[in-house]
């Protein structure tokens, strides 16, 4: 055993990479959940966004459109669920898991001609000598464009939802629809625009795994990091940068869990290998002294009564 | 009263149809424990039976059922299939075992096949394929490669299959570096090549510079080409859109000459229960071309390994060997039996770690 | 202009007749997938839903409903009530699994012990492993106001990786040649849930799946816990007036639930399964969420959702093998049915109608 083997510039620069597709998901359903819809589906759209970016980056040569055709495939099949839970009025948790069932399902029929095929390659974006400095360039300078985006998403959903009038307006919503309705907003259409925007970032997020981390296509590749992202939501109580913050802890547990195990730590592999869950419950708990809540109206169907 | 007649007459004349062509076909069925899109065990079990379709034409009939958990899923999907007349059954994943036996009590006119189990019967063969064969020459070639003299192992669960493998290429790569040292990462999953692909990276990292996997995603691959200058081999398929570099060899699983001798054995009905255990020279295992990327030297060197398991002249666990513990294994010249590789739950003289348990 | 209209109360009718329309949307559209996958329609949609009922080995297929179902119907009961009182277990899967485990565990222990109690012990230690790994969230929401969503669902990965270190290691069949996975309990007499009637898919799990639907129709119709229940989901506020302690009622629906799921997980390994092993699990904690709103969080609609479920996996299995239909087309024909019958729910709580412009 040999902790000195594990560098930890290099462990904070992969960590980053781990967490980047959740954190994509879960600045999403931030959103969406911060307009009061709870949308179980984000492994569903995750998938479908995976093989539509996939599918599209390998058709064009482009990642950039491929990344493009993944916010729209996740879109799109959040569609579905606009349908049901804002037009039909359905039950929320059941139309979300419906969502990824049909996702996995048809992320899989669309996929089968692209088994064993390798994606063009995005690159890294290398700005000579910033990149070169030591430490903080390999950790802040040397990564793909996606991981800035996800950055920066995060930023502009902080930005938005403190200080614009549309973060105002979308908070109104999802704290109290009635209340919103009653000063004129447009309840409905405010939440489908936030179900589209989640959507749009699960398949961006469900891309970076296909087309940079792994990458390549296979059914079900996703492999739960959608669920993982929903609970990242509550775990940051609604706010952007704790988001952030439990998708670099989370990523950074997983990647140290396997330094630990390559560097022959007498520690049991199955208890290194559930340590990112339990972790997670423990800041939990630790957390749970910050009383702020869910949105009032989280999961509840509005209808227009009048 | 007509119209309900009509029905049953139509429905006589159609199980006559199907009766009579199930008499000139033989139905082969094949339950897979994973999406024929995986990529891996299963994609290459189905190339088998598409093979045996190509081979036979219109004399067999194949079905299969994917992604069948195992347990009571797959005790039904088997009946189902020899219910429908299935002539040849292949259970084709480790879990199937009890339910292939379960089944197989049921039905003792239908043969079953089951993969890498070793429960057998009147009617069920159990059959595997010397991964082991193919990772010594793996082991070989990476022992050769490394510079910085570490190779990082990635494992999916602790159990013999596994086990062997990471023996038998430790053997082979300290044989000719005996500087050589083995990092061990479990994945604990069959499947989530997100977690392959952090595995891998974290080897790079700790300074290993050949990667062999256990796992059957390519992320490993495109991790060790992102680092620039990894040396990685393709698993259970030929992964050939790495190649040259990093991939510069593979295992393959090539099921195919088994599921058509079998099938043919069921067609001339001289089938019978048998515990097969094939390799390098039966084809069971292949190995992927050796790319230019390897020296030539250490290509041949390679390519002569694999020619004396394939004509039998040399077993990858031949003595001397001792065990991890120091205490000894294998006299010099003896031969590891089959039934210690089957649950080899040890690892070699020189490993470190402990094997999780 | 068509405008919704809440119906004071819920339609009779149409409660009855959506999932019939539902299901039958699923088959036209469910047909056009296949038609578009180059299968003949009407075949794939008979093989599904015709064949494990009336086909020619129905005498096979219909009592693997109960075994299929009887899992779903168990879990998705005890997860209804907590739903019904805004309570998310979303672990049952976890719940399932620990169910499992012990269960298991406490049978092997006696091995090869021949003695009446073992199945009895086994079954108190089946609902004693879900009920503690749900009393986990439990016990946290209640003591520092965690979210249980969050919780139950992490620990569902971690009970995944025990039931692998316990695959491997301490229930690890000694005779097993070194293979990860259990002894078989089916073939250790007195901790086997055999079938009660030979081929008829009647094993101790399906009647306690049984036993769970009347008991929770007593439950909410006849008790006052279950009236506590329906109050806190439907008006909390009037629920805390009426005296309802929350943390009581957290602790009563998660354990249940867990307890429930613990269970059908005892069930299933000492019976249909028969071991212990790495991939025992397979999604019935989920799945069950989803029987759970198809019936509607009715423990008659949860019966009937679980063996509907039941049905489209059957006849799935029967549609891939006869006419080569990929298992993701079966999914993607599951999925829809869920959508159809969720949207076509609306028309119980609502009515359409077309309305004059000034509405809106």
């Amino acid at each position: 055993m040999d902790l000195g083997e594990i560098n930890p510039v290099l462990l904070v620069a992969s960590l980053m990479v781990a967490a980047t597709p959740l954190l994509l998901a879960a600045i999403g359903e931030l959103v969406v959940e911060k307009a009061g819809v709870l949308n179980l589906g984000v492994e569903g759209m995750m998938i479908v966004g995976a093989i539509s970016g996939f599918a599209i980056s390998v058709e064009t040569g482009s990642p950039w459109l491929g990344f493009i055709a993944a916010a729209v495939g996740g879109a799109v099949l959040s569609l579905l669920f606009v349908l049901l839970t804002q037009v039909a009025l359905a039950n929320q948790v059941a139309s979300g898991l419906a969502l990824t069932l049909f996702g996995l399902g048809f992320s899989a029929l669309m996929g089968q001609s692209y088994v064993g095929v390798k994606p063009p390659d995005m690159g890294e974006i290398h700005i000579p000598v910033i990149s070169d400095i030591p430490v903080i360039g390999p950790i802040l300078f040397q990564h793909d464009p996606i991981l800035y985006v996800g950055i920066a998403l995060t930023t502009a959903v902080w930005a938005t939802l403190k200080y614009s009038r549309v973060g105002l307006i979308l908070r109104a919503v999802g704290e109290n629809h009635d209340a919103a309705h009653a000063l004129g907003y447009k309840v409905i259409k405010i939440r489908i625009m936030a179900i589209l925007f989640g959507g749009a970032c699960a398949g961006l997020g469900g891309a970076y795994i296909s087309l940079i981390r792994v990458p390549q296509w296979t059914e079900g590749m996703t492999a739960g990091v959608g669920w993982i992202a929903l609970a990242l939501v509550v775990f940051a109580s609604w706010k952007p940068w704790r988001a952030l913050l439990g998708a670099y802890l989370f990523g950074g547990i997983t990647v140290l869990q396997l330094n630990l195990q390559a560097a022959g730590v007498a520690i049991p592999v199955e208890y290194l290998a559930m340590s990112p869950y339990i972790i997670t419950i423990l800041v939990l708990v630790i957390l749970s002294a910050d009383k702020s809540s869910a949105p009032a109206s989280l999961g509840r169907t509005f209808h227009a009564s009048h | 009263m007509k119209f309900t007649s009509l029905l049953a007459s139509a429905a006589i004349a159609l199980g006559l149809a199907t009766g009579a062509v199930a008499q000139d076909k033989t139905k082969v069925g094949f339950v897979y424990v994973g999406p024929v899109g995986d990529g891996g065990w299963t994609y290459e079990h189905n190339k088998g039976r598409l093979a045996v379709e190509e081979h036979f034409g219109d004399k067999v009939e194949t079905v299969f059922v994917e992604s069948v958990p195992e347990g009571p899923d797959a005790e039904r999907v088997m009946t189902q299939m020899a219910l429908e007349g299935a002539d040849l059954i292949f259970t084709t994943s480790f879990g199937y075992m009890d339910p292939t036996i379960n089944v197989a009590q049921k039905f003792p006119d239908v043969k079953f096949e089951h993969a890498t189990g070793y429960k057998t019967a009147d009617n069920v063969a159990v059959y595997s394929a010397r991964f082991y064969e193919g990772r010594a020459v793996q082991g070989h070639i990476a022992g050769n490669m490394t510079k910085s003299n570490i190779i990082g192992y990635i494992g999916s669960y602790p159990i013999p299959e596994v086990i062997r493998g990471i023996n038998s290429a430790y053997v082979h790569a300290k044989k000719v570096n005996p500087d050589v040292e083995f990092k061990i990462v479990w994945a604990y999953t069959w499947f989530d090549p997100a977690k392959e692909a952090d595995a891998a990276t974290v080897l790079i990292e700790q300074g290993a510079d050949v990667i062999l996997q256990h796992t059957d995603s390519t992320a490993p691959q495109a991790a060790a080409q992102e680092a620039g200058n990894v040396v990685t081999f393709g698993q259970a398929s030929d992964m050939s859109e790495y190649a040259p570099f990093p991939r510069v060899s593979s295992i393959i699983d090539d099921w195919a000459p088994y599921y058509i001798a079998r099938t043919q054995a069921v067609m001339d009905g001289s089938w019978e229960s048998a515990n097969t255990w094939d390799g390098i020279r039966e084809g069971m295992v292949a190995i992927g071309e050796i790319s230019d990327a390897v020296p030539a030297d250490v290509k041949e060197e390679a390519l002569a390994l694999k020619a004396a398991m394939a004509a039998g002249e040399y077993h990858p666990f031949t003595g001397p060997l001792k065990k991890q513990d120091g205490s000894d294994w294998l006299a010099e010249g003896e031969v590891a039996d089959d039934g210690t590789l089957a649950g080899m739950n040890f690892y070699v003289e020189g490993l470190e770690g402990e094997i999780p348990q | 202009m068509i405008v919704l209209e809440k119906r004071p109360q819920p339609s009779k009718a149409w409660s009855y007749a959506t999932p019939l329309v539902a299901v039958l949307a699923t088959m036209v559209f469910g047909g056009v997938l296949f038609a578009i996958l180059g299968k003949n329609p009407v075949e794939a949609i008979g093989t599904i839903f015709w064949e494990p009922l009336f086909g020619e080995f129905s005498f096979y297929y219909r009592p693997q409903l109960l075994v299929k179902g009887a899992p779903l119907v168990l879990i998705a009961i005890g997860l209804s009530l907590g739903f019904r009182a805004g309570i998310w277990n979303i672990g049952a899967e976890g719940q399932y699994i620990m169910g499992a485990i012990f269960g298991a565990g406490a049978g092997l222990a006696f091995y090869p012990l021949d003695a009446w109690y073992i199945f009895p012990i086994m079954v108190i230690a089946g609902a004693f492993g879900g009920w503690l790994w749900a009393m986990i969230p439990a016990i946290l929401k209640v003591r520092f106001g965690t979210n249980e969503i969050l919780v139950s669902l992490m620990l569902v990965y971690v009970a995944e990786q025990m039931l692998a270190s316990v695959s491997l290691g301490l229930l690890k069949n000694p005779e097993g040649f070194g293979f990860p996975g259990s002894r078989n309990l089916q073939s250790y007499e007195s901790a086997h849930n055999a079938e009660l009637i030979a081929g008829s898919g009647m094993h101790w799990g399906v009647v306690a799946a049984l036993i769970a639907v009347i008991f929770a129709y007593v439950l909410l119709n006849r008790h006052m816990l279950g009236f506590h229940i329906r109050l806190t989901g439907e008006a909390p506020r009037a629920a805390k007036f009426a005296g309802v302690n929350p943390a009581r009622l957290i602790l009563f629906c998660l354990g249940l639930s867990g307890a429930l799921a613990g269970l059908a997980g005892m069930f299933e390994v000492s019976g249909p399964s028969g071991v212990v092993s790495i991939d025992f699990n397979v999604g019935y904690g989920f799945t069950a969420i989803i029987v759970a709103f198809l019936g509607r969080l009715h423990p008659v609609g949860i019966l009937l959702a679980g063996f509907l479920m039941a049905l489209t996996y059957i006849g799935g299995e029967i549609a891939q093998s006869q006419l080569g239909l990929p298992a993701a087309a079966i999914q993607v024909f599951q999925g829809m049915l869920l959508f159809f019958l969720l949207a076509f729910d609306l028309l119980t709580n609502y009515r359409i109608r077309a309305a004059r412009s000034e509405v809106a």
